[in-house]
């Protein structure tokens, strides 16, 4: 397709993304801000909903946004894209103006459990819009509170693991699935490790018509508790232990875009990070072997899913 | 920002019409371990360059690297991930 690369030489060197920001050292949503900006072609419009990333670009009275951005709510990211799509159209049919691809930034806790209603009517509404979850796996701008999107087993300030529980005891929901449902055309997960799979997929989200939804796993070493120097390890190792399946979804079919023919045990995935060390105690077993029972059957329903699409 | 601004200097509604502003704020004071680039060992693969979080990775023309110390943080992901490892953190400060 049209704007693929084949290596990381190939990505565009502007940057639309200013240092300057106040991001934790060594966080994960840059990354995907910056690939973003270079993969989307053309003019664009950027709306974020509250979270560590809206909060960190834009202290007063700085931005690190050399893109037109707008705030507004935490629960209403998708209605106020969808507006100014809305907004966008009128213009080009009455002046002829061209209409940008508008570009959403919800964080788990704005896209699972706060947005989710105005991210499915915009889903149902069809708007031309390409949705990005960055999934740190908590409410992390707020002082890590457990989200819908937080793993089985992790720790977070309102699942701290102890006597009590261990860590959250529900599983987490499967974002994609519930955007798939609702018949948008394209969807894709991403992780910061795979880079050029990564841009491929956005420039893929960005020649579709109508709504589409990527999901990003972002490495948080404040709230999942390992080293700033870890987060793409950290992240690739989500992958290679299936915990995060990089696949992606078009037009009905399913594809897994990095297989991972021989996992690595999730232990080396857990081992890395404060919020899972628990886990390793042998009275938390049975929430270790649930996790890996979550991360097996989403991969083989996966594979049946991408077999089945062939 | 030096001075704080009075109400009148403000835009209306507080926009910020200066794109990409943040530049003017340096990040760089944050950082607790430096890192320093060999640049004999490396091998223009680009990986710091696009994992950096901040972007304070300079892209140079022949696709060689160098790194903005006004705004890195320290965070080490550069060291961590260069393939040769061309890149080592150094505390601040020491020699």
């Amino acid at each position: 397709m049209a704007g693929q690369v084949k290596s990381i030489k190939e990505i565009p060197r502007e940057e639309l993304f200013a240092p300057g920001h106040r991001l934790c050292a060594g966080c994960g949503i840059p990354p995907l801000v910056r690939i973003v900006l270079k993969a989307v072609p053309g003019p664009k419009v950027v709306v974020t909903a509250t979270g560590c990333l809206e909060v960190a670009t834009t202290i007063f009275p700085y931005t690190s946004w050399r893109v037109p951005w707008v705030h507004n709510a935490f629960e209403n990211a998708a209605a106020t894209a969808s507006g100014i799509e809305a907004a966008f159209r009128i213009l080009e049919k009455k002046r002829g103006i061209k209409r940008p691809k508008i570009i959403v930034f919800g964080g788990d806790g704005g896209t699972f459990d706060i947005g989710l209603q105005a991210l499915s009517g915009a889903l149902e509404r069809g708007h031309d819009m390409i949705y990005i979850c960055y999934d740190n796996e908590a409410y992390m701008n707020t002082g890590i509170q457990r989200s819908g999107a937080t793993p089985r087993g992790a720790a977070t300030t309102t699942s701290p693991a102890g006597r009590v529980i261990p860590g959250k005891m529900e599983r987490k929901k499967d974002l994609l699935g519930i955007a798939i449902a609702h018949g948008v055309r394209y969807a894709a997960t991403l992780n910061p490790a795979f880079p050029v799979d990564m841009y491929n997929k956005i420039v893929k989200a960005a020649s579709v018509e109508g709504p589409t939804v990527l999901h990003y796993l972002c490495p948080c070493p404040t709230g999942w508790r390992f080293d700033p120097s870890r987060t793409i390890e950290v992240a690739r190792l989500a992958v290679m232990t299936r915990m995060w399946p990089l696949y992606e979804y078009e037009d009905g079919r399913y594809r897994i875009t990095v297989m991972v023919k021989k996992p690595r045990p999730i232990e080396d995935y857990i081992k890395l990070q404060g919020r899972f060390r628990h886990l390793l105690q042998p009275e938390n077993k049975w929430v270790l072997d649930q996790l890996r029972r979550d991360v097996e059957e989403f991969w083989e329903r996966l594979v049946r899913l991408a077999s089945a699409s062939e | 920002m030096s001075k704080l601004m009075s109400w009148r200097e403000l835009e209306i509604g507080c926009i910020v019409p200066e794109p990409g502003n943040s530049v003017r704020y340096r990040t760089g004071d944050w950082r607790a371990l430096r890192p320093v680039l060999d640049k004999s060992k490396c091998i223009k693969c680009l990986l710091c360059w696009v994992y950096c979080p901040e972007p304070a990775i300079i892209r140079h023309e022949d696709d060689s690297v160098e790194i903005d110390y006004n705004y890195c943080k320290g965070c080490g992901i550069c060291a961590n991930e260069c393939p040769v490892k061309a890149i080592t953190m150094v505390p601040e400060g020491g020699e």
